[in-house]
């Protein structure tokens, strides 16, 4: 059934389809309706599981550490400085390969006081383990999430499903609320190998050799990169019982184009109408929407690019001194093809500022008429 | 694509406006639909922006508006200011809290379709709010949704019953005389 829902309500109910049985959450700024609509639900009843409101975002995911190894599928949701509040635990949940689930609604981070959008949060927190998705629609919040606890769980490694703050965490728009027989033989109840049992004691995460740490390193990262195909697996299975079709990548009228902007979050929902604006005008113009950050895919990535076409990644989100974080990691996955294609950055939107159609294709077109620079990125910025 | 800005303060439910008139769109089965708050400093009395994109196809532009189809303004001092018609289309639709006539309203912005409501007076005869802070929302979605025909009015009473939290039957009776109100100015003109 469709709803009219706002991102952060299309999490809360994926959560409740999950059939998830705790919920640890932080209740104040930076928090957002994620976690108060799932209160909401628990006073109600609609949500059986456990909710703990615990004093802080690094609480939130300790306690959710002893929930998963308890055995129970688990949740929380965060934003910004709360996400960096949590950074050391997130380690600590991927090390313990716990399949906690996470949404992460990406809002800048201060100083100075700021609310509204931006990816710097969640990139941050790149090399913790967790695998990375980023949502485009308030639909794919919802589906992202049911993913997430699939692929998490076959995996033993934890999962992030970012989306934009505001733009998509507060707008309201129409989901379809899948009922929840259809979940139940998507996700069926939780099955972690490793649960507390007090009949088995056993000792977690006790002090290994370094050659020990070496190899269950070694072992996160081959399933890290095994994860390129379950989350495959786990989109398609979702496509034949749910009838939407995700993927790692997605390109839009990317064949033939010169240039294609490359393009992650609402933007690149925006991203579809700029190309078609370009195209009116007889461009060839294109787009690649990344919606996989964790691991990355640059197998998928490969794919979309023919000799000669240019890329101008639209990055909101920055690493301080080098440059937007997808234009670093796209060059980083294409250096070792034969030809890689020119890839040029582009700043824009950081902290909330409007992405609009009309500076999409102001990137797009700055990049086909050859004034990108290889070398640093162009901050381009919509002043009204 | 119909795209609707919305003018408001803190406290008076514009962002509640823009999804009520987003989900009576939805449950109209006219098309798609996507309601955006803007947020700025949420302090009670601030003014605050919102806005609704309405289309036969799917939403892709996740951006603000700022060349509106129409206007809603839900606070009766911002219905006279400048501010409202700000980038709106020539021809373009204003429904707006006041108890002036369009005629009144129009007066050095001409070319524009004005729909005053006494949205203020309609809330309070209702109970919604009080006199200082009257819940103009709903009165002013009824009036809207009867400008613009891009939802039926049972469409919209359900997506209040959802949305407000309290007084049902009251936002409802109140959406239903904003929107008699311009039906009545229509049949006038």
């Amino acid at each position: 059934m469709r709803k009219t829902l706002m991102g952060n309500h299309a999490a809360a109910v994926a959560v409740r389809l999950a059939r998830t049985g705790v919920v640890a959450a932080y209740p104040i700024t930076p928090q957002t309706q994620v976690v108060e609509a799932l209160a909401e639900m628990k006073a109600t009843g609609e949500f059986p599981g456990r909710f703990v409101r615990v004093e802080s975002e690094h609480s939130a995911m300790a306690c959710l550490v002893g929930a998963a190894q308890a055995g129970a599928r688990t949740f929380t949701a965060t934003s910004s400085q709360g996400l960096a509040y949590m950074h050391e635990m997130l380690h600590w949940v991927s090390g313990a390969r716990l399949p906690v689930v996470m949404a992460e609604v990406n809002r800048a981070l201060g100083a100075p006081w700021i609310l509204w959008t931006d990816q710097t949060d969640s990139l941050a927190q790149r090399d913790t383990g967790w695998l990375q998705f980023y949502c485009s629609t308030n639909q794919e919040i919802l589906d992202a999430t049911l993913i997430a606890y699939r692929v998490a769980e076959e995996l033993l490694l934890p999962v992030m499903v970012c989306y934009d703050g505001f733009t998509l965490s507060h707008t309201y728009e129409p989901v379809d609320v899948p009922d929840q027989a259809l979940v139940d033989r998507y996700l069926p109840p939780i099955q972690y190998p490793y649960a507390l049992d007090i009949k088995e004691p056993r000792a977690f995460s006790a002090l290994p050799k370094p050659q020990e740490y070496f190899r269950l390193r070694r072992r996160m990262d081959a399933d890290m990169q095994r994860a390129q195909e379950e989350v495959a697996v786990a989109e398609e299975e979702f496509a034949e019982l749910f009838g939407r079709r995700y993927s790692a990548v997605e390109g839009y009228q990317a064949e033939d184009a010169e240039v294609l902007l490359v393009t992650s979050g609402a933007p690149a929902s925006t991203a579809l109408d700029a190309v078609d604006r370009l195209r009116a005008k007889g461009l060839k113009a294109g787009n690649l929407r990344i919606r996989q950050f964790r691991p990355f895919p640059t197998a998928q990535l490969r794919r979309f690019l023919r000799p000669g076409v240019k890329l101008a990644v639209v990055d909101r989100n920055y690493s301080m001194g080098h440059h937007g974080i997808f234009c670093e990691e796209i060059k980083s996955a294409l250096y070792a093809m034969p030809n890689p294609p020119q890839v040029f950055g582009y700043v824009a939107g950081l902290g909330g500022g409007d992405i609009t159609p009309e500076l999409l294709c102001e990137a797009w077109e700055d990049c086909a008429a050859g004034r990108g620079d290889l070398n640093a990125p162009v901050w381009l910025e919509d002043s009204r | 694509m119909l795209e609707i800005r919305f003018h408001g303060r803190g406290g008076q439910g514009t962002v509640l406006a823009a999804k009520m008139l987003a989900d009576a769109v939805l449950r109209s089965g006219r098309g798609e639909c996507m309601a955006i708050p803007e947020f700025g400093v949420e302090r009670r009395g601030a003014p605050v922006l919102a806005y609704a994109r309405i289309s036969d196809g799917p939403i892709r532009v996740r951006s603000r508006i700022y060349f509106p189809d129409a206007v809603v303004v839900l606070d009766p001092l911002l219905s006279l200011s400048p501010l409202v018609v700000a980038g709106l289309k020539p021809g373009g639709a204003v429904v707006a809290n006041s108890d002036k006539s369009a005629e009144e309203l129009a007066v050095g912005r001409p070319g524009f379709r004005w729909y005053p409501v006494p949205a203020k007076e309609i809330a309070l005869r209702h109970g919604l709010g009080s006199k200082t802070s009257p819940m103009v929302n709903t009165a002013i979605c009824g009036a809207l949704v009867a400008a613009l025909q891009v939802a039926d009015f049972p469409a919209l009473e359900a997506a209040i019953r959802e949305s407000v939290p309290v007084k049902f039957d009251q936002n409802v009776a109140a959406a239903r005389e904003g929107y008699e109100a311009v039906l009545r100015s229509n049949a006038a003109a």
